[in-house]
């Protein structure tokens, strides 16, 4: 088996199975040794094993514009991404100390803008913002909270430090695979599990359900909580779905529901059913004709109405997509020192701000080494990789630059962390992301795991599934 | 339970049940063609027939050989009533509803989905035979038992068996009525072996052939037709069929028997009443036709009267426009 290993390089990468001499990181001590068990046909079996279950499980993603062809299985290497308990200690911390701060910006933007008077954001930066949404100012979400649900992007870098590469705030999607991932793994390495101590990550759903029971007005016993689906053509309604299975809640769509009375109800077989809790999977844009784009079909009429009026209570709530703006998101150790008094325990990835004149400068100046990304894209799309883009390309990028400053940012190339990952007959290092999930209710829970995206391309550093991308079963150990 | 839960339940249902008949219906014409000299396309155009789509058969086919009416009935994805496009929309309404039905459910629809989809790409020559045939019906027979071991007996439960009650009584009667005006008139096989064969074949469509003889011994005719129609126990019998399905659809709403709030009750009441108190020489004597082509219409408008009363939401597009028909 270790032949697996044969002529593995790290080639300048942090390694987070193997350590500078090639030799198994302590975390990763039990499953190297079980691994030396087996040999490579055994593994390649255990790896059809686990893609079989997926596929028959309909654990897949919806593409678009094809026909048939339309659910794919997100591919997945059995090659676990390990984390230390050391190591989670701090990105946990991190993780409750940001949200904390993001959902105090997020409320105070909405209202008296202390952030923006006292200069600490500039003015024009949070005005300009696509994602900042005028329609929620003054709105009061039950229990003070905005950011019910986040999925935080982090990377390692050379120097083995986490950074926080990104914020999600808005529908933040994947914790489905994490916790099917995790189940076809205890399949395939059961003993593992047992010696290596992996921390659960299957309640998830509970606390999920928790944190949104918490939301409905105190007067409500038994609140009736439903996931709000875009339907069975959005890219993610296998999770929606799944999410709603295991919290044992109703799957709606907007079809479903209407605002009777300024009270949100539900269409049954029995008449209409009062809702007070929607986990919505609907962007803002698209939830309420009324308020948002007048377009939507997906959408409630009235449904914004009864959220302000406090009669149904929205997770994540409109507006919060402000704190994923890639410029905000540079302010972030700035906003976390402004509320809490506290420095930031997990560091951003350093950001130029191309709308300010003397940063563009330098990333005009350096396009070859930086990494360009448009403010208000995600899934990697709106990218320019500038070491690997041609000249073209980079071209390209600098006129968009200059026509709209305000909608770029830069970032120094990082060297992504890798990890051992099945290619043909042998183990090769691959680039790696983190998505923890952190959910912000009663207090805040940030679940002992995440989604870990791999990019299997060989020397790819982008991740995201719509761009070749795989995922990794993440285990955070307990000791 | 929300409207278009209970819609897709009680459509996924329907489909299953729509594609193991008609897997059932071809294997038992082709084992049965076997046993006869000469079985041209005489044999196989009942089966179009039974399916209530000769007008498309006709328009895009033609001809009754057995190739084109297997290809019609298992692999053709333009005819909606076909094996895999039965088992496409079973399996999308399921996919609707995935958070609602249990995981082995799911895991099981999904896989035999995925097995047909296999199927689909080779010819259907070489696909559809006695094996494709029984794997139809076993999966189909074992998704019933995983829905009746893994689900609660609530609303949802009983949606799935009204929608598969209705769904056997209509294929039964329809089955049973293109056989019966088929088989009479040929005066030349009666009191042959081919009259036990051909009778005997109308039983196994409906897998009633052993019930059957444990019930009545001999066959003939008008008794294959007491049994298939009125027996009270026999699980594909119109009559069992009917009255399960008012039991469920009584469990759903609350309404005590013999009595009604809607017009789904009303007419499933009605249709429930008429088999009670018939018997078959009453029916033999008005025409089984008539009472057949009735209980169709009533089946119907029956179908009608419960997405009123339930579902009352506009039927659900999918890909290429389809939506859920009877």
């Amino acid at each position: 088996m270790v032949d697996g290993f044969n002529n593995y390089e790290l080639e300048g990468f942090f390694d987070e199975m193997l350590d500078n001499s090639l030799e198994a990181r302590p975390s990763a001590l039990a499953l190297l040794e079980k691994l030396d068990e087996l040999n490579w046909d055994e593994l390649k079996r255990r790896q059809s094993a686990a893609e079989k279950a997926l596929l028959q499980a309909g654990i897949t993603f919806n593409v678009y514009g094809a026909d048939g062809g339309t659910e794919r299985i997100f591919p997945f290497d059995i090659i676990p991404r390990i984390i230390s308990a050391e190591d989670w200690k701090q990105i946990e911390s991190g993780l409750k100390q940001r949200v904390h701060a993001l959902n105090l910006f997020i409320d105070d933007i909405y209202h008296e803008q202390r952030i923006v008077k006292e200069k600490v954001v500039p003015e024009e930066i949070l005005k300009s913002a696509g994602s900042f949404r005028e329609q929620c100012v003054g709105i009061n979400p039950p229990r003070g909270i905005w950011c019910h649900i986040t999925g935080t992007d982090l990377v390692r870098d050379a120097d083995g430090r986490f950074y926080v590469l990104e914020d999600n705030l808005r529908c933040p999607s994947g914790v489905s695979y994490v916790l099917e991932n995790r189940q076809v793994m205890k399949r395939t390495f059961p003993q593992v599990f047992e010696s290596s101590g992996v921390r659960p990550v299957s309640d998830y759903s509970s606390h999920l359900h928790q944190t949104l029971e918490y939301l409905a007005p105190d007067s409500v016993h038994a609140p009736t909580v439903g996931v709000l689906t875009p339907g069975i053509y959005n890219s993610a309604y296998f999770e929606h779905s799944f999410l709603a299975k295991q919290m044992g809640v109703d799957l709606v769509e907007g079809r479903d529901l209407i605002v009777d009375d300024g009270w949100v109800m539900m269409r049954t077989t029995k008449g209409f059913e009062r809702v007070d809790v929607l986990y919505r999977r609907i962007d803002d844009d698209f939830i309420d004709p009324r308020v948002f784009r007048k377009d939507s079909m997906l959408g409630v009429p009235g449904l914004m109405e009864a959220y302000r009026r406090g009669r149904v209570a929205l997770a994540n709530g409109p507006g919060t997509g402000v704190a994923d703006d890639k410029v905000i998101y540079a302010y972030v150790p700035k906003i976390i020192e402004f509320y809490l008094g506290e420095e930031a325990i997990l560091p951003n990835v350093p950001t130029y701000i191309c709308w300010d004149e003397k940063e563009r400068g330098y990333v005009l100046d350096n396009l070859d080494k930086l990494v360009v990304k448009a403010a208000n894209e995600s899934g990697g799309y709106g990218m320019l990789v500038g070491p690997h883009a041609s000249e073209a390309e980079r071209e390209e990028f600098a006129g968009k630059i200059k026509a709209q400053p305000r909608n770029y940012i830069a970032q120094p190339t990082l060297a992504l962390s890798r990890v051992p990952t099945i290619v043909g007959d042998h183990f090769e290092g691959r680039h790696v992301d983190l998505r923890p999930y952190i959910l912000y209710g009663e207090d805040i829970y940030v679940m002992p795991g995440g989604l870990t995206r791999v990019a299997l391309k060989k020397g790819s550093l982008v991740v995201n599934s719509s761009q070749g991308g795989g995922s990794k079963d993440t285990w955070v150990l307990s000791n | 339970m929300l409207s278009r839960v209970a819609d897709s339940l009680y459509w996924m249902s329907r489909y299953l049940e729509r594609a193991e008949n008609v897997a059932r219906f071809i294997d038992v014409n082709y084992h049965m063609c076997l046993d006869i000299p000469d079985a041209g396309p005489d044999q196989w155009s009942p089966l179009i027939n039974a399916s209530g789509d000769m007008e498309d058969f006709s328009r895009r086919y033609g001809e009754f050989s057995r190739e084109n009416v297997v290809h019609f009935l298992t692999l053709d994805m333009e005819n909606p009533n076909s094996i895999y496009s039965c088992l496409m929309m079973a399996r999308e309404n399921a996919r609707w509803i995935r958070q609602f039905i249990t995981l082995e459910m799911w895991e099981h629809l999904n896989g035999f989905y995925l097995m047909m989809k296999e199927s689909s790409k080779k010819p259907t020559e070489s696909v559809a035979g006695h094996e494709f045939f029984m794997t139809v019906m076993t999966s189909c027979q074992l998704f019933l038992g995983i829905l009746d071991g893994t689900m609660s007996r609530g609303e949802g439960w009983h949606f799935c068996r009204l929608g598969r009650m209705l769904e056997r009584a209509d294929k039964t009667s329809r089955m049973l009525d293109v056989k019966y005006f088929h088989l009479l008139p040929e005066v030349s096989y009666v009191g042959t072996p081919y009259d036990d064969i051909l009778w005997a074949s109308v039983l196994r469509s409906m897998s009633a052939l052993e019930m059957y003889r444990k019930r009545y011994h001999q066959i003939s005719p008008s008794q294959v037709v007491e049994f298939l129609v009125l027996d009270r126990s026999f699980p594909r019998a119109i009559h069992h069929c009917i009255m399960m399905a008012d039991i469920s659809l009584r469990a759903i709403s609350g309404t005590p028997t013999a009595t009604f709030h809607n017009k789904a009750e009303q007419r499933l009441g009605k249709l429930l009443a008429e088999l009670d108190y018939s018997n078959i020489e009453e029916i033999l004597e008005c025409g089984l036709h008539e009472l057949l082509d009735g209980l169709q219409k009533k089946l119907n408008a029956l179908g009608n009267a419960i997405s009123e009363t339930f579902f009352a939401i506009q039927p659900f597009k999918v890909a290429g426009g389809r939506s859920n028909t009877q």
